[in-house]
């Protein structure tokens, strides 16, 4: 009954997307308020009835209900309850309506949000956030309902792919759909600019949370699948150029390069037609990915749900809204005005050459990643691009954006002194130099790792000068300073650190270079140096799981003769599915870590093993965390807190009266 | 050595797929080792979703590096190890594909983009300088104005 309830919620909500998607621009077209304020409250029903659906889905898998084919292939009664829920979306129907939950959630929320808008943009962009609704919906319910039923029930399901029985699962997808449907709301923005015919500063007000708020999630999510892959897949790998990583990753670029052009946009009311083709590129790409990722087109790791009948579907889908929103785009985008003249050399000159270098890495992302399915199409060949390629290309176009971004942060708006900006930055480029010299010293090892960490020395104290240079000088005292800190935008702060991020999270990828590998079989007893510790087997055993069994190599990691850390490499078997799974054991040491993961077991008992010391490796997250928390202070930055506009207007609106 | 070896013939007899590069396949020479790698990354396991030979599990990867372990060990150059799996598989197994032809547009891509970019952002600059002073005064208005000014100056 439950699931019947759910399955009517969401042919209710298609409805309700429909006729959201319909009556508010008419009411635009025809200038009627009436009919534009119906998009608030049915944008707020229609999150309403997704999630009761949503929740209905949840339900069943809690109770293992096998008359749900669903159920039956993603779950097995035995399943831990972290698995039971986040399998819900660990499958392609479920994960769809996850995507369509955020996607209605949002929508709701810039319902609540808009009053302090202009009422015919807000009609417009909800009812452009409905057509998107629509029209994954209409996917959902035609060909990928999670609520179908069968008339025979099995008594036992078939277990969730045993790789996805993993925390990760609880967290990676919400986050990166988080970030795709945040790009989402920026697209409707754009679209309804064109609609409308006017953008302003006070547009890119409104739509600068959202674009943070997406690149923030879609950071968080990418670091967390690139963490979980380095952590499951097996040997230390964190980023391998796949298929579908790159459909993250060029969304990424893209929302990067449309975060800062929204500053430009809102400071200096300048790049105003670039921002709303950047804000379609970036969904644009986000909607690739999900083309990518279900259709079945590219061999990769996360290919579920290979259906040519639904990669046809997402495909229309791609085509409609990527077509139609350029054909807008090429209709209207004339009609904005440009403004804000700057020079050169200035903070829009140096923001500007970071949006063409970093269009041109996700150019090269795209061209690499699609290549070898458009070649095959056209003259039959067959190549592969991976890694050395990408290494290869996009390495040298994202090293001038490293160099670059404390120059550009330290150039004044409008005409900037190149100069002088470069003589504050001295501090940063001896810090570089002084830690190309001591690391380079001490480990030796590739040139390439003693360059980056120079280079992230220098991102990192060069993120700061500008805020140092606005709190300290002459004659300042501390106190005075600390005041001076507390009281400078938040927004500077989350530029400061997103920054340092950056230079965090290069230290960790160039210290890639001092790892250690063994590759050894491992016994009962063996003892081994690795880097600057020393390990010893304790034992191989054999333990059972709740639905799994696992062979298991608790090894003790000594420093100077003192256990300092324990870790269980293991290797599970899940009979369910007959698969075999990797569970590395990893301790964190400082900021380096200790990885061990198992292979099969061989006839003399001995268990096959790769061994890393991995110095530094951590930073590689912790600089995305870095760069998401940055992006948090920015979004609490108060001239972007929801409402204050609206606040703004009332105070300015009193004399009047 | 002799271990070694054993666990060499081990590894050969079993033939179950089991690891990414297992214990018994290293080469004794560090220099060869370290070269068959390199090289190892660079190749395509045929058979799997996008990994690396140096990377995957699977019994014709393990095979594929025996084999590369196998030319070098017979003097082969890298050159000669690659154009030898080409020969045989075809460019499929290179992970950075060749330069040629059919992969131009590949390769020149990034250039491209860039370049076309920056002539893109150059003209757009240049327009914006032309286009500034006009927005100043029409020949109209400088006309009104003149007359203002010269009504003014009575």
């Amino acid at each position: 009954m439950i699931t019947e309830i759910g399955h009517y919620a969401l042919v209710l909500a298609l409805a309700l997307a429909i006729v959201q998607s319909a009556a508010p621009l008419w009411g635009v077209w025809r200038r009627d308020a009436a009919l534009m304020a119906t998009a608030r409250p049915v944008a707020a029903a229609q999150f309403l009835l997704v999630a009761l659906s949503f929740a209905a889905l949840t339900h069943a898998y809690l109770i293992s209900d096998f008359s749900l084919l669903n159920v039956v292939e993603n779950s097995h009664s035995a399943k831990p309850l972290i698995y039971k829920i986040s399998g819900v979306w660990g499958n392609h129907e479920g994960s769809m309506l996850l995507w369509v939950l955020i996607l209605a959630l949002f929508g709701a929320l810039v319902a609540v949000g808009s009053r302090a808008m202009p009422l015919d943009l807000a009609a417009a962009v909800l009812s452009v956030q409905a057509w998107i609704g629509a029209a994954f919906l209409t996917f959902i319910l035609f060909t990928s309902n999670p609520f179908l039923r069968l008339a025979q029930p099995p008594i036992e399901g078939r277990d969730l792919n045993p790789i996805l029985q993993d925390p990760g699962l609880a967290i990676h997808p919400p986050l990166l759909y988080l970030g795709y449907v945040g790009l989402s709301i920026t697209f409707s923005f754009a679209a309804a600019a064109l609609i409308c015919g006017r953008i302003d500063a006070s547009w890119a007000r409104f739509v600068r949370p959202w674009t943070l708020l997406a690149w923030l999630f879609l950071t968080l999510g990418i670091a967390m699948g690139s963490y979980w892959a380095y952590y499951t897949l097996g040997w230390g790998g964190f980023w391998f150029w796949d298929p579908v990583e790159n459909a993250s990753l060029m969304p990424w670029l893209a929302a990067t390069a449309l975060l800062h052009t929204a500053a430009v946009m809102e400071k200096r009311d300048a790049l105003k037609i670039w921002t709303i083709f950047l804000a379609i590129l970036a969904f644009s790409l986000s909607l690739l990915g999900t083309f990518l990722v279900r259709s079945g087109v590219l061999t990769s790791v996360h290919a579920f749900a290979n259906d040519p009948a639904r990669g046809v579907f997402i495909l229309a889908i791609l085509v409609f809204f990527i077509g139609g929103s350029l054909a807008l785009f090429a209709w209207r985008a004339g009609r904005l005005r440009q403004g804000g003249i700057f020079a050169p050399v200035s903070r829009e000159g140096a923001l500007v050459l970071n949006n063409l270098l970093l269009t041109t890495c996700c150019a090269t992302v795209f061209v690499g990643t699609l290549y070898p399915l458009a070649l095959e199409s056209v003259t039959g060949e067959k190549i592969s691009v991976g890694a050395p390629f990408f290494n290869l290309t996009f390495g040298p176009l994202f090293a001038p954006i490293l160099l670059v971004m404390p120059l550009g942060q330290m150039l004044a708006w409008k005409r900037g002194d190149l100069l002088g900006a470069a003589e504050r930055l001295t501090v940063a480029v001896g810090a570089g130099f002084a830690a190309a010299l001591v690391l380079g010293a001490i480990r030796g090892g590739p040139v390439l790792s003693v360059v980056g960490v120079a280079i992230a020395a220098y991102l990192i104290i060069g993120s700061f000068v500008e805020i140092y240079g606005r709190i300290a000088g002459r004659g300042v005292t501390l106190g005075i300073a600390l005041a001076r800190a507390l009281g400078l935008p938040r927004s500077a702060w989350g530029t400061a650190l997103a920054h340092a991020g950056v230079g965090v999270t290069l230290f960790g990828l160039a210290a890639t270079g001092w790892g250690v590998e063994v590759v050894q079989a491992l016994k009962s007893g063996d003892r081994m140096d690795l880097g600057p510790y020393q390990i010893e087997v304790r034992e191989i055993a054999k333990r059972p799981g709740p639905n799994f069994e696992a062979t298991v190599a608790p090894i003790d990691i000594r420093s100077g003769g003192v256990v300092i850390a324990q870790i269980n490499p293991a290797r599970r078997f899940y009979p369910a599915r007959q698969m075999p799974t990797t569970e590395a054991g990893i301790a964190t040491l400082g900021l380096g870590q200790v990885y061990v993961s198992l292979s099969e077991q061989n006839p003399d008992g001995s268990l096959d093993a790769r061994l890393y010391w991995k110095p530094y490796v951590a930073l590689i997250w912790i600089g995305a965390l870095l760069m998401a928390m940055g992006g948090g202070l920015s979004l609490s930055d108060r001239r972007l807190r929801i409402g204050v506009a609206r606040r703004a207007r009332a105070t300015a609106a009193q004399p009047a009266e | 050595m002799t271990l070694r070896l054993l666990a060499l013939l081990a590894a050969l007899l079993i033939l179950t797929p089991a690891w990414a590069v297992e214990p018994g396949e290293a080469l004794a020479d560090p220099a060869l080792e370290a070269r068959a790698r390199d090289l190892s990354t660079e190749l395509r396991c045929l058979v799997c979703q996008n990994q690396s030979i140096d990377d995957s599990h699977a019994g014709l990867a393990r095979d594929l590096r025996l084999l590369v372990r196998e030319r070098l060990q017979a003097g082969d150059t890298d050159e000669q190890v690659r154009d030898f799996l080409v020969k045989r598989y075809g460019d499929f197994i290179l992970l950075k594909p060749p330069f040629r032809f059919g992969t131009l547009l590949l390769w020149g891509a990034p250039l491209l983009v860039l370049v076309a970019g920056g002539f893109g952002l150059m003209a757009a600059a240049r327009r914006r300088r032309v286009v500034s002073p006009a927005a100043g005064l029409s020949a109209e208005e400088r006309a009104r104005l003149d007359k203002l000014l010269g009504g003014g100056e009575h």
